[in-house]
């Protein structure tokens, strides 16, 4: 009895994670309305009519590229990966923030995560996607990728299993298919709600396929129940493994600013810090034009602001780290880099990433500003930012300058490399608002066990 | 009738008579012992047995005449037909063709063979063995059995090769547009020819470029009996005018100076940039001049050099002073008279130290010192350096006087200066141009291009590889045939005839310059064999020709033709010094390190091969100081504008370490209108600058900035091993030869043990080859000649100025040049980087595909099938030797090139990655041959004999600086290079365990120079 009190005493304190007043009707009306009801917006159409020209884009580099080879590219000897791989990691790292929400915050019972979830997996979906693209096109032959897979082959010949590129093929393949799959169990008992919402034929046909003959028995929210918590269970090493292995691409290597024992737990903290800013960044917009406030409330916003804090906190310890080994290794090459971050070619960007990443996500600390959804919008973007510059530092100016004088060079950027990447940000975002209109974007179950009717009643 | 019969009987045997069995067995029975055997092979040969044989197992066809067979033997034939027209899927050509009966002589399909030639610049032969695969010629390398080459080349015969199967070369004869024959031309020529004959030719005129040929010289004098008022013009724009004018102030005669380096204790460069292809006997030179560079050896040479422009002569002296060209000439009077030879001039603190100081050297070194001085320098330097070599007794030791080695050795600014007047004068009717190019690189003051436009020169005929500038402007061009397709010969740099023998019929039916000077003499038909044979059977004296001939053409080289050294006595210097004016700036001409003086313009290797100082390519930027760049404000890539005597020349500068101050130095060959492809365009014109009166170098300059900045392509763009931070990297280890005998290990360092690594090791030691390499940073002198070589070997891509600056140059092998100390007069280091092929090799394990992979024999083995491209081993790699097709580099379309490439390489595609594989081709045929012949105890074990075997760039080097081997193999020369205390590994303390290691290079210092 006094746990429950202080929980309520808690939660008072806090704003809800749901707004006072809803019934399991008005939860379901209004999450299933945004698909069904709603009629097509101009900002709808815009929006996806910039996302889908940005993917035109994508689609062009890409030909010219398999045309031409990577060439294209601004990379070169010594800068052998450029915006390709800085790209994937940053992709990579996004989606951390979804499994994050949907596994981990499960697992601890987090019942907040219930509003973002389904979204937030989307969005782990779709970046992965981002992200998996660009170790395919940024190959030399790329359509030779399968050769990365141990298939059967008449040579007898099997992937290099000392290379981490292997293990991220591993991982990145395993993330993606934990993830589709966990995004889809969970979205199964609403896929069968939409079946028995709609009235349109074709729309009941497609949900009831994706319903997979859900009818909500007792027996089909068990068996529900256990195959979600083990998809939680199998998903929650992933949050970690992956971008672990992500970082061991470079951490494997012996080049100065990658070969450093700090890149696992710093990287994942980084891939968390950036998946929660793309998380507010879409979360904010979201309950704004869809009206959806009373699920995605403040509280959440707060909550995704406190991991960001915490995890930017992380990031900028490794930053220290680095430094200082830096200096306290004595070894000239480290010395040379720390110098070359702060006073070489890229100090500029440098900087930027100290100030996108570390100096204004302080501000959260203040709950004044935290609590301003507008505000934590930009933060989030700049996060972004610093995130994106995170790995364009680690990934070229390690590269542009390593061990002989003689091979220290640059890397420019073409147009080719930023139409890819910008191609993927259309991709992604066209990706988000196909989803937000053509499945409930909140999980309508999973919001009406927040309700205090799903409360069971103790006697 | 009986005919039909006879035809019957044949295909129809049972109508003739049978063998009888039973005879046979008697016959047979009869017999005993050998005679057995003997009686049944003749059994078996008599053709009554074979006709019995083939009635009892027919062959299908003698069952023609019998229907019922006939059905059968149709349907077995329609059968096979189908077979056939289903595996043949390449046509049988129309015409008829001959398979080998017996395969050529010495031919074995895969191997190569190797022929002795000889490749010409500037009239001084560089001999040569050209590999052939099946007649196509491959690769160019030097001939180990002549003097002159002792098997190192340079970087023009190198790339030599890809001229010839420049697609962009001229490929036909035309008259004014209009395609013609040959024919043509000797039918057409007839006309003027003897209308020039009515007149004694006295309107008729050649020009060629310096010839060293006895046979195109002896043709020219023959020619000029014919037409006596004709004249024979020579010019080209790398001549050595003031040498030869120094030759004959000092003796007043013209000699050939050549220098013995290798006996030479203290040699002096007076602006002469010996060490690099271009210099006369470079390949000797350096490969001498190496030589007595060895710490280990009981003596060290030491090197001064005076120079007017950073060069890689400088680069390897112990002590060079920077000077402007035009301060040379006091310095080496103030010298001269130091050392007894001449009268004083005032000189600089600076300056005068060095001088007393290396006066002195000099002097405690009489007969073991040499002073050489430089091509551009004035005739007055040469002649000083001549009284100064016999001041010092070196005449005879380190210096020998010969004849000289051109044909015509006349001054040939001077030349062309009359051929211009001539012709503008009205004077000339019939001009043939042999080869140069004078409408571009002739003297901007005498306009020859507006010259050659006189309508009274009615025929002006150019022969030449290229449409260039000169043949735009004649009536008649034709394709001149590449050396490697025309019979010829010339003289090395000690006067050895060379005979020049091709290694492939003319690709164009190009003619040679000979023919063409047999066609003005009437006789069109004559092949350059039948002339150059014709020739030397003149003065073979003899008895057997054929012999004599073959021999020569066998060596490379005609016996007994190497000039003797001749008695001269220099005569003391009295020439007025050439004062100029010393206002203004001072303009330094040279000739391009790679494209030399704009002839090789289209060669697309030299053309990216880094220049040795700069490590520029593809352009020629104005070289100024340091200090002079700070003045004026300017930083390299700059546009300048340099007005000289009213001429304006716009060009971009490049800051120059260790460039004397108050001059710039241009480089000629660039800005060709009318070169090709790769030619046309690149870089910058200088000749509008150049005056006949000041060839080497002009004062008076002014520079202004125009505001606007190019884009120069750099290999390195860092040339210091001094990071910015302060630090150093050891990269190039170096110290004096005083601290090398106290502290021999000096450039040892502690290297992690083997087992400080995750991977099971691998124990080499059992292994028959283990192959290893040693590059001594003493000896190599920055000369190229490996980077071209690699080039050639290994079929390596050019990828053009764009992708140059991109940092995308294909090279296996680089030579990376590194600056340390005073940017005014900064040390200079060489070290040419190849794959180090570590046996821990960080590129190996981060490859996804095992494409990248160790062989037993410790090679970092490239399988480029299996490469996706993923370029982590490059960024892995911390010598970044790994270079990667970005796009599709390799020509696959040209059909030249299809023709010129190793067959024993791949040919990568896009997307690729490759890197210098030791020359594993070589190694192959090498292990091979091995099996088969066993080692060097003649067991087979697999294990090859030490210096059967030669990397690429090991054998082109003059120098002998890359050692190449078995380490396993305790008595090989790569084993002892190894064993060396200056012997170091590069990065090693990254564990990598490089094969390829360094011998760190160390310098002789003058202690009364030092601090």
């Amino acid at each position: 009895m006094d746990e429950r009190n202080d929980r309520v005493a808690l939660l008072e304190k806090q704003a809800p994670v749901i707004e006072p007043g809803h019934t399991f009707a008005t939860v379901t009306d209004k999450i299933s309305d945004v698909v069904l009801t709603r009629p097509i917006t101009i900002g709808w159409v815009f929006g996806s009519f910039v996302a889908f020209m940005a993917v035109m884009g994508l689609l062009l580099a890409v030909s010219y590229l398999f045309l031409k080879g990577v060439g294209i590219w601004g990379i070169n000897i010594p800068v052998g990966w450029g915006f390709a791989i800085v790209n994937f990691v940053w992709w990579i790292g996004i989606g951390h923030a979804g499994t994050l929400i949907s596994a981990i915050l499960m697992l601890l019972r987090q019942s907040w995560r219930n509003s973002i979830n389904r979204f937030a997996e989307a969005m782990t979906l779709f970046a992965v996607a981002c992200a998996g693209m660009f170790p395919v096109l940024h190959m030399g032959r790329p359509w030779l990728a399968y050769w990365l897979f141990p298939y059967p082959n008449t040579m007898n010949y099997w992937p290099q299993f000392r290379s981490p590129l292997v293990w991220d093929v591993f991982a990145v393949s395993t993330y993606g298919t934990t993830s589709l799959l966990f995004w889809f169990i969970g979205l199964i008992p609403d896929l069968a709600t939409m079946r028995d919402r709609t009235n349109k034929k074709p729309l009941k046909f497609i949900f009831g396929a994706l319903a997979l003959g859900w009818r909500g028995s007792a027996r089909h929210w068990h068996r529900y129940e256990t195959a979600y918590l083990l998809l939680a269970g199998l998903a929650t090493p992933l949050v970690l493994s992956v971008h672990t292995v992500v970082s061991f691409d470079f951490a494997i290597g012996i080049i100065p600013g990658w070969h450093t024992t700090i890149f696992p737990p710093y990287f994942v903290a980084g891939a968390i810090y950036s998946g929660f800013a793309m998380v507010l960044v879409l979360a904010i917009p979201i309950r704004q034009f869809y009206k959806l406030k009373d699920f995605i409330t403040d509280r959440h916003l707060q909550n995704s602001a406190m991991v960001m804090l915490a995890t930017g906190l992380i990031v900028a310890y490794g930053y220290g780290i680095e430094a200082f080994m830096g200096w306290y290794s004595g070894n000239r090459y480290d010395s040379f880099l720390l110098w070359n971050r702060l006073h070489g070619p890229y100090a500029f960007w440098y900087y930027s990433l100290l100030v996108c990443n570390i100096f204004i996500p302080q501000v959260l600390w203040i709950k004044k500003l935290r609590s301003s959804p507008a505000f934590l919008f930009l933060i989030s973007l700049v996060v972004l930012v610093g995130m994106w510059l995170e790995r364009f530092i680690i990934v070229v100016v390690s590269l542009h300058r390593d061990f002989l004088t003689s091979s220290f060079g640059m890397y420019y950027p073409t147009r080719w490399d930023w139409m890819t990447f910008i191609g993927t940000l259309g991709f992604f975002f066209l990706a988000m608002f196909l989803f937000m209109r053509a499945l409930p974007a909140i999980s309508i179950f999973e919001m009406r066990t927040l309700l205090p009717q799903a409360e069971v009643k103790h006697k | 009738m009986e005919e039909q019969n006879k035809k019957r009987e044949e295909v129809c045997p049972s109508k003739k008579g049978k063998l009888d069995l039973d005879t046979a067995r008697a016959r047979i029975s009869e017999a005993k012992g050998p005679e057995y055997w003997r009686s049944l092979e003749e059994l078996a040969g008599s053709p009554d047995f074979q006709e019995m044989m083939h009635r009892e197992f027919p062959k299908g066809a003698s069952e023609w005449l019998d229907a019922v067979s006939r059905r059968g033997f149709m349907k077995l034939m329609g059968a096979s037909l189908a077979m056939a027209g289903m595996t043949a899927c390449t046509k049988q050509p129309l015409e008829s063709i001959v398979p080998y009966v017996k395969q050529p002589e010495e031919v074995i399909p895969g191997r190569p063979l190797f022929f002795a030639t000889a490749f010409t610049l500037s009239g001084y032969a560089a001999p040569i063995l050209v590999e052939s695969h099946l007649y196509r010629p491959t690769k160019i390398e030097g001939n180990d059995k002549h003097p002159a080459s002792l098997g190192g080349t340079d970087v023009f015969a190198q790339a030599s090769i890809l001229e010839m199967y420049d697609p962009d070369r001229s490929q036909d004869i035309e008259h004014l547009g209009a395609m013609k024959t040959w024919g043509n031309f000797v039918d057409e020529i007839r006309g003027p020819l003897s209308a020039q004959k009515a007149v004694q030719g006295a309107g008729m005129r050649i020009l060629t470029r310096t010839v060293s040929s006895p046979t195109l010289a002896d043709q020219l004098h023959e020619l000029l009996k014919f037409y006596p008022q004709a004249k024979w013009h020579v010019y080209e724009a790398a001549n050595r005018d003031s040498y030869r004018a120094g030759s004959q102030m000092a003796f007043g005669q013209q000699v050939e100076t050549q220098y013995k380096l290798d006996k030479a204790e203290v040699i002096l460069s007076l602006d002469a940039d010996f060490l690099y292809a271009g210099f006369p006997g470079f390949t000797r030179y350096a490969h001498d001049f190496a030589a007595g560079r060895n710490p280990n050896a009981e003596k060290m040479s030491r090197l001064y050099v005076v120079e007017s422009t950073p060069t890689t002569t400088g680069g390897k002296a112990d002590h060079r002073l920077p000077m402007r060209a035009v301060d040379i000439e006091p310095f080496a009077r103030a010298l001269a008279s130091a050392l007894g030879a001449g009268s004083s001039s005032t000189l600089s603190g600076e300056q005068q130290k060095y001088l007393s100081a290396l006066a002195k050297d000099l002097q405690s070194h009489r007969g073991s010192s040499v002073v050489i001085a430089g091509d551009n320098q004035s005739p007055a330097v040469h002649a000083l350096a001549h009284s100064m070599n016999q001041a010092l007794g070196n005449v005879g030791k380190t210096v020998v006087y010969t004849e000289p080695v051109d044909a015509n050795p006349i001054n040939q600014t001077e030349s062309l200066k009359d051929l211009v007047a001539d012709m503008r004068g009205g004077k000339v009717e019939l001009l043939i141009i042999l080869g140069a190019n004078p409408a571009y690189d002739a003297p901007a003051d005498f306009a020859f291009a507006d010259a050659l436009k006189n309508t009274n020169i009615q025929t002006r005929v150019h022969l030449g590889l290229y449409q260039d500038e000169t043949a735009e402007l004649c009536h008649w061009h034709l394709n001149e045939a590449h050396y490697l397709e025309a019979w010829g010969d010339a003289r090395a740099y000690d006067g050895t005839v060379s005979i020049v023998q091709p290694l492939i019929a003319p690709l164009y039916e190009g003619k040679s310059a000979y023919e063409m000077v047999s066609a003005l003499a009437g006789q069109g038909q004559t092949s350059g064999h039948e002339l150059v044979q014709n020739y030397w059977k003149k003065q073979h004296t003899g008895a057997d020709f054929d012999a004599f001939w073959r021999k020569s053409l066998h060596d490379g080289w005609v016996e007994g033709t190497k000039f003797s050294s001749k008695q001269v006595s220099a005569k003391s210097v009295s020439a007025p010094s050439s004062s100029s004016p010393a206002q203004g700036f001072e303009i330094n001409f040279r000739r391009d390190p790679s494209v030399y003086d704009g002839r090789f313009s289209n060669n697309g290797w030299l053309q990216e091969v880094p220049k040795p100082m700069s490590k520029i390519t593809w352009d020629n930027p104005v070289m100024i100081s340091p200090a002079m760049a700070d003045r004026l404000k300017l930083a390299s890539e700059a546009m300048i504008q340099i007005e000289l005597n009213g001429k304006k020349v716009v060009a971009p500068v490049w800051v120059q370490t260790g460039h004397p101050d108050n001059s710039i130095t241009a480089f000629l060959g660039y800005g060709r209108r009318r070169a090709g492809r790769a030619g046309t365009a690149a870089g910058f014109d200088m000749y509008p600058l150049v005056y006949s009166a000041t060839p080497g170098f002009a004062t008076g300059v002014n520079i202004t900035t125009t505001g606007d900045t190019y884009k120069l392509a750099s290999t390195q763009g860092y040339q210091t091993m001094e990071t910015q931070d302060g630090a150093t990297r050891p990269l190039v280890r170096s110290t004096s030869l005083e601290e090398f005998k106290k502290e021999p290990k000096f450039a040892q360092e502690e290297e992690p043990p083997p087992s400080l690594t995750l991977y099971p090791g691998f124990d080499y030691s059992k292994e028959p080859n283990s192959w290893g390499m040693t590059i001594d940073m003493s000896s190599c002198v920055g000369c190229n000649n490996c980077i071209i070589a690699c080039q050639s070997e290994n079929n390596i891509p050019v990828v053009g100025k764009e992708q140059v600056v991109r940092g995308r140059h294909m090279h296996w092998l680089r030579v990376d040049s590194y600056y340390q100390g005073d940017r005014a007069n900064p040390k200079a280091y060489f070290q040419p980087v190849p794959c180090m092929q570590c046996e821990n090799a960080p590129c190996e394990t981060v490859c996804p595909v095992g494409a990248t992979v160790h062989s037993t024999e410790g090679l970092n083995d490239m399988v480029y099938n299996r490469c996706v491209g993923t370029r982590y081993c490059s960024n892995n790699c911390p010598y970044k030797v790994r270079r990667f097709n970005f796009l599709l580099y390799q020509d696959w379309e040209t059909p030249q090139y299809k023709m010129m490439r190793n067959p024993d390489v791949t040919v990568r595609s896009r997307g690729v990655m490759e890197k210098c594989t030791y020359c594993i081709q070589r190694i192959t045929w090498a292990r091979i041959d091995s099996e088969r012949e066993g080692d060097k105890g003649g067991k087979i074990t697999g294990q090859v004999r030490d210096g059967e075997l030669q990397t690429a760039c090991q054998q082109s080097c003059p120098t002998n600086a890359i050692t190449f081997g078995n380490i396993n193999d305790r008595s090989s020369k790569v084993s002892k290079a190894k064993s060396d205390p200056r012997n170091y590994s590069l990065l090693a303390d990254l564990n990598t365990r490089p094969r390829t290691t360094y011998l760190a290079e160390v310098r002789n210092p003058n202690p009364e120079l030092e601090g």
